[in-house]
């Protein structure tokens, strides 16, 4: 990994009044596998579009490997996008498609035949160079469209929704396999994707992007345990805040005080004052659910009424009623005991480090 | 179901005979050995010698393929063009566009049969082979145009853009991937054509000079001086001729059917 091999400054697209991208800035660096995360119309296809150069910015800049990209078209620019739906050309065979590029560059027949294989073997398609896309599982056109773009050896490979095709169980297996390629060719991969499970699995850093701009970069790990808004708290799967005011701060800790119920101990990481509004955001699977009101070592156990109980097989997933306005949701694995089980209508008290969730000033 | 099935088939049967039942008897009776057209009298192929050495038959036949092969060559090349620039590229105004070059296709045969020769007579061009050329390339330029659209607009444009990412000029992305996408619908429209410049009459009669005489003209020279069982000799081969353009023009519509089965 090095210095940055794509560099947003301060981009804009806008369609009519819609702004796609809207003041965006970026750094992708030499050798990363970074993720755009984000729901869809948040503009990550259309970040793809200008980087691909299919689209151009309205304002701002796009360099990759340290050239301008304004007036360079698709054809000559060090990139190669795989398509959402693969986009193969049906006319031609897997060696056909894979060969396009390398045609197109007037690269020797002979230079042609062994890289085409080389790609093929890295997606483990060896034996499937005559069949045409039609002839293909989804799975297998997935593969021959990173081949068709691994094999011109871009500077940047870009990928939109690259699983997003696949059933659920190729959909992890390509997960991993993706990774794996990506490490082996040492290229850098740009992915946008609406998943959050493939982008945390995947990438060096993810950007989640909302409405054109960027919330939050960071490494996995980052955005999942300190997200920094609540819109990124939500989108990676976080569902159950409190929001109320800060009443004390003791170095890393601090007390918040919410309307009805118990006070909250928290751990933070600055930003915040005596009095200031803050959400704590809680993952639904790191809450332990129990019938005694001590906290066991825990900081903080809130009294709940569980509103609904849904099995879910390997977990049980509670609707918990801390106050009128205040619904969580808590996972428990299903270990089989008893004593986990709880029942309608029954108050349970919800017990979480101060570790755990984050603060988000609001 | 079934009483329902036997009511459709024998519809169907009755609409096939009402439409072929005339060209079988004309068939048929272009081996009559009789010169009177409606009575048999055994079977000969005289009548298909006379035709193969009638000269003016044959020149008129020339002139045919001639006419077909021209404007439909000129036609596809305008209306594949046509339809790609209408497509990939809107302008301003080109539903305007559109419509005027479909017009063609809706217009009564007979009226732009006079508008084309009121043109030619205003703008002082002699009616012969070319004015009929012409005018047949008026007719087909729609025929190729809404054809090869049909097939453009099913066309992902992902793909020429996937050729561009991956290194092709516009130029080159055309040739390479769209081409021969369009190649099935352009060798039908390319058929369509032909069969129809082949067949035509209306237009023709209106835009040929003296000389230009194509072969449904001196069909129709044929008949005013009495029906012989030539002319029956020469229908059938023309229907035949016709329904294997046809026919061909059709299969080729099929395999694009068949290379792309989920139509995207």
């Amino acid at each position: 990994m090095g210095g940055p091999i794509v560099e947003l400054r301060d981009v804009v697209k806008a369609y009519g009044v819609t702004r796609a991208v809207d003041h965006l800035s970026l750094e992708i660096r030499q050798g990363e596998f970074f993720s755009i995360l984000g729901p869809s119309g948040s503009g990550k296809t259309t970040l793809l579009r200008l980087l691909a150069g299919f689209e151009r910015p309205d304002r701002g800049e796009v360099w990759i490997e340290g050239r301008l990209m304004q007036e360079v078209p698709p054809n000559l620019r060090p990139v190669n996008l795989v398509f959402q739906h693969y986009a193969l050309f049906p006319h031609l065979t897997v060696f056909g498609n894979v060969a396009f590029g390398l045609e197109m560059r007037g690269v020797s027949r002979h230079e042609i035949v062994s890289r085409v294989a080389a790609a093929l073997e890295m997606v483990r398609l060896t034996g499937k160079q005559e069949r045409t896309p039609t002839q293909l599982s989804g799975g297998e056109q997935q593969r021959v469209a990173l081949a068709r773009a691994l094999v011109n050896r871009p500077a940047v490979v870009l990928l939109d929704e690259p699983l997003g095709a696949l059933d659920q169980q190729l959909r992890q297996e390509m997960q991993v396999e993706l990774k794996g390629i990506q490490e082996r060719v040492g290229l850098t991969f740009i992915c946008v994707t609406h998943h959050q499970g493939e982008a945390l699995t995947m990438s060096d850093r993810v950007a989640v992007m909302d409405q054109g701009r960027a919330l939050q970069v960071g490494s996995p790990r980052e955005v999942y345990d300190r997200p920094a808004s609540t819109f990124v708290a939500n989108f990676i799967g976080i569902s159950n805040f409190l929001t109320g005011s800060v009443d004390s701060v003791h170095g890393a800790r601090c007390t918040i005080r919410v309307p009805n119920l118990p006070e909250i101990v928290a751990r933070h990481r600055g930003g915040i004052g005596e009095g200031g509004r803050v959400s704590l955001a809680l993952r639904p699977e790191r809450l332990h659910l129990s019938r005694e009101a001590d906290l066991n070592g825990f900081d903080n156990a809130v009294p709940a009424r569980v509103a609904k109980a849904i099995y879910g097989g390997h977990e049980m997933q509670y609707q918990l009623r801390l106050s009128d306005d205040v619904l969580w949701t808590a996972r428990v694995p299903n270990d089989g005991t008893v004593e986990r089980r709880f029942a309608l209508d029954e108050t349970v008290f919800v017990r979480w480090n101060a570790d755990e969730g984050a603060i988000l000033v609001e | 179901m079934t009483k329902r099935r036997g009511w459709l088939l024998g519809l169907s049967l009755g609409n096939l005979l009402f439409l072929y039942l005339p060209i079988a008897v004309l068939a048929v009776f272009s081996f009559n050995a009789s010169s009177m057209t409606a009575q048999w009298q055994g079977m000969t192929l005289h009548w298909y010698r006379v035709m193969a050495e009638d000269a003016a038959l044959l020149t008129a036949l020339q002139n045919s393929l001639l006419v077909a092969l021209v404007s439909t060559a000129i036609a596809t090349v305008l209306g594949v063009s046509a339809a790609v620039s209408l497509e990939r590229s809107p302008f301003r105004g080109h539903r305007a566009i559109e419509g005027a070059l479909l017009l063609p296709l809706v217009i009564p045969e007979v009226m732009m049969g006079v508008a084309l020769l009121l043109f030619f007579v205003i703008v002082k061009v002699p009616l012969s082979l070319v004015t009929v050329t012409i005018a047949h390339t008026a007719f087909n330029l729609p025929l190729v145009l809404v054809i090869v659209r049909a097939r453009l607009r099913r066309l992902d444009p992902r793909l020429e853009e996937a050729a561009r990412d991956l290194g092709a000029t516009p130029w080159q992305a055309f040739r390479r991937v769209t081409l021969p996408l369009l190649k099935p619908a352009i060798v039908g429209a390319v058929l369509m054509a032909f069969t129809v410049s082949l067949d035509d009459f209306v237009v023709t009669f209106f835009t040929a000079g003296p000389g230009a005489t194509t072969l449904p003209l001196k069909v129709y020279s044929m008949i005013k001086t009495g029906v012989s069982p030539e002319i029956n000799a020469l229908s059938a081969v023309l229907v035949l001729i016709s329904m294997a353009l046809i026919a061909w023009s059709l299969m080729f519509q099929r395999t694009q059917r068949r290379m792309y089965p989920f139509g995207h």
